[in-house]
């Protein structure tokens, strides 16, 4: 996928782009600071006190001027396309070293789940607007950065990983955007007020008020699309060939959480059973969410259980896996990260072990039962059934024997609105949902294969 | 000029096109949205935080304008593309290499992967405002089948260029179907279907053989997929569209607080 050029043909290659890709961050800025300046809505941050004189004020508006200022000075350094300037605009070594070092599928899948956990517990910082925006600025800067890195630009870049770049910053956006709404009703509803999307809310005409936003909605996603399309080339690689295994064999990308989950499922499982789950789950959500409240405007506090399981579900498992899938994921689906060369011969040890192996064979040091030789079908299947006991104990413990368990403790209150259908529908979702995070963690810590594995009939779980 | 304008409005022909005068008075503005075939999907008027943008994001909207973006660039390319193993490959650097307009396949492909984005937006804004709650419980039930229905067309256009970035991404996923639990030759349980002896479920009689029409992607599979792609699941996906909208409207129009 790349290697063909050495760093400073690639670097002189990317100049162009990046020196763009600066000024376009400043005038960003610089324009974020005139909008705060001219409408009045820039906040003091801090005062500096000149000689015991003056003490002069250091506005939101002023801070985005310098930072409009440290990209102008960025610009031209990437310009040049010479290796010695374009250090300046280059990972520290050490930041690369440090992420060899210590990221892999563990520490990212673990890392995004406190990275959102924290988002949550502080929003009432993040959804600051001069927290979100230093973010945006910071998550560009990191970008422009490791873009003078050949893996990560060659990542990066590729026609049909474009969209993900895109689906990522928008995504943070919009939650952005909805947590600051959420927050600010939240807030509201504290002091007996109603949320925001009451307030000034008498009914206007369609036309104009809304097939003029429209219209402009559209205008702007055609251009959008043009210059997307005219940028850049849909990919077409070599003819067709059945012999010919391209390495790795990705599918396209919004099923890359699924293709990702066959690390830790079978075929079965990750590619049948739990999507229909996922979708079935979805259909399920308006006929199980009992909770009256936040219909109809943002809130967090007011629908606290459905929103932490909607996000652990959308944006912990399925948004993080996809990008995992797309981006760190390399040849034989091992594990690279972002700024790790594509190497085709990479090796990982695999030793997993099922759980009827550690049972029997460490546990209580005896081999693994097994039906005498030549005995008939049903002897095998008990044979069977009998060998794989622990993991069969365990699934049907923790599918049928945790609901009333839930229903009885924590869940209580739920079971009681509820009523026992519906309760045994929602606890087996989460539960389901939960199967994917349980068989990580247990495959991360012990090796843990397969909880029932049966070869013979193609049932590994 | 505005006397030109005026003749032209005033004639019969004109008239007989668009029925309502221009949409500058408030009774007008109210005329039009009655009269207009492509308006009359919106209310009369709504309620101003509703139809807010920072509250509704308008990827519902987006989406739908992709859907026709797809529809207008699709049927243009199906002028130009045959969908047999002999001839799509081909097709398809012919439509970049030669065809004027040569962007035709760049608008398709990213209009696509944008839909799959911004309906998963749509969904998100309509999961944090609770707007499936109800009474729009079942229009929350239309639209993740219509989510599904925008990953299958996807799904099956990606087969369609023939090179080696689609035959392996569309084998990578349809493999998934081998392993269905009774109804896969690879699934669990498939082996108890056996009348006589005989296996009911073999490579030539299961869920991906269904999927694909052969036993590996071939010219069954990309004949099967072309027909998906282009006629059964827009047809499907427009039919779910009209009453998607059709109950939004039913259903006390864009939410709001009660």
């Amino acid at each position: 996928m790349h290697g063909h050029l050495s760093q400073a043909e690639f670097l002189a290659g990317m100049a162009a782009f990046l020196g763009v890709f600066y000024l376009s961050l400043a005038i960003m800025n610089a324009i974020a600071a005139a909008f705060l300046w001219e409408s009045g809505r820039g906040v003091t941050l801090f005062r500096v006190n000149v000689f015991g004189l003056y003490s002069l004020p250091f506005t939101t508006p002023i801070l985005w001027l310098l930072v409009a200022t440290y990209f102008v000075a960025l610009s031209p350094l990437a310009f040049s396309g010479d290796p010695y300037m374009m250090w300046w605009v280059s990972l520290p070594t050490v930041v690369i070293d440090t992420i060899d070092y210590w990221v892999n599928p563990t520490v990212y899948t673990v890392g995004s789940l406190v990275f959102f956990g924290s988002l949550f517990w502080m929003r009432r910082f993040f959804v600051k607007p001069v927290v979100a925006w230093s973010c945006f600025n910071l998550v560009l800067l990191f970008m422009g950065f490791s873009m003078t890195n050949q893996s990560f630009s060659a990542i990066v870049t590729k026609a049909d990983n474009v969209p993900i770049v895109g689906l990522m910053f928008l995504l943070g956006f919009f939650t952005w955007l909805a947590t600051s709404r959420a927050v600010a009703n939240d807030d509201r509803a504290l002091r007996g007020e109603p949320p925001l999307e009451s307030v000034d809310n008498e009914k206007v005409l369609v036309w104009p008020d809304l097939v003029y936003t429209e219209l402009i909605c559209m205008v702007a996603v055609l251009a959008l699309l043009l210059v997307w399309g005219l940028l850049l080339q849909a990919p077409l690689e070599e003819p067709a060939s059945s012999v010919k295994t391209p390495n790795p064999s990705k599918a396209p990308w919004y099923f890359l959480g699924l293709q990702e989950m066959l690390v830790y499922y079978d075929p079965w499982m990750a590619g049948v059973v739990l999507p229909s789950v996922i979708l079935f789950g979805l259909i399920a959500i308006p006929y199980l969410d009992f909770n009256k409240l936040g219909n109809g405007y943002y809130t967090i506090s007011q629908r606290k259980f459905a929103y932490l399981n909607f996000q652990f579900g959308f944006l912990v498992l399925w948004v993080t896996l996809i990008v995992m899938g797309t981006f760190l994921r390399g040849p034989n689906w091992n594990f690279f990260h972002p700024f790790e060369t594509w190497d085709t011969h990479k090796v990982e040890a695999l030793s997993n072990v099922d759980l009827s192996q550690w049972f029997w064979n460490d546990l209580f040091g005896v081999a693994r039962p097994k039906a005498p030789e030549g005995s008939g079908g049903l002897k095998q299947f008990l044979y069977i059934a009998y060998r794989e006991s622990p993991g069969i104990v365990f699934i049907i413990g923790y599918l049928v024997l945790l609901p009333p368990v839930m229903a009885a403790t924590f869940m209580r209150k739920f079971f009681i609105k509820m009523g026992f259908i519906r309760f045994m529908v929602l606890s087996n979702l989460m539960l389901m949902m939960g199967l994917l995070p349980l068989k990580m963690i247990l495959r991360w810590s012990v090796n843990l294969k397969y909880f029932i594995s049966i070869p013979e009939y193609f049932l590994n779980l | 000029m505005d006397s030109l304008s005026e003749i032209i409005r005033n004639s019969q022909i004109w008239k007989s096109i668009i029925r309502h005068p221009m949409p500058v008075d408030r009774r007008n503005r109210i005329v039009v949205m009655l009269t207009n075939f492509f308006l009359h999907l919106h209310p009369v008027s709504a309620k101003k935080q509703g139809i807010a943008l920072s509250y509704t994001w308008c990827m519902g909207g987006i989406t739908f304008f992709l859907f026709l973006v797809e529809t207008v660039t699709g049927v243009l390319l199906m002028f130009y593309y045959r969908p047999t193993v002999e001839w799509a490959y081909s097709d398809i650097v012919a439509l970049r290499d030669v065809v004027s307009l040569g962007v035709l396949r760049e608008l398709h492909r990213w209009g696509a992967h944008a839909m799959v984005i911004t309906v998963w937006l749509h969904m998100y804004r309509v999961f944090l405002t609770g707007s499936y709650k109800p009474p729009r419980e079942f229009n929350w039930v239309l639209g993740v089948i219509l989510l599904l229905l925008t990953l299958l067309l996807s799904f099956t256009g990606y087969l369609l260029p023939w090179d080696q970035l689609a035959i392996w991404a569309i084998t990578v996923g349809s493999n998934m179907a081998r392993a269905t639990p009774f109804l896969g030759n690879e699934g669990p349980g498939a082996a108890l279907l056996t009348v006589g002896g005989i296996d009911m479920i073999t490579n030539a009689s299961d869920a991906r053989f269904l999927t694909l029409g052969a036993r590996f992607v071939g010219e069954e599979t990309l004949n099967r997929f072309y027909v998906l792609h282009c006629v059964a699941i827009p047809l499907g996906a427009a039919l779910l569209l009209a009453i998607h909208f059709w109950r939004i409207r039913k259903d006390g129009g864009i939410s709001g607080p009660l």
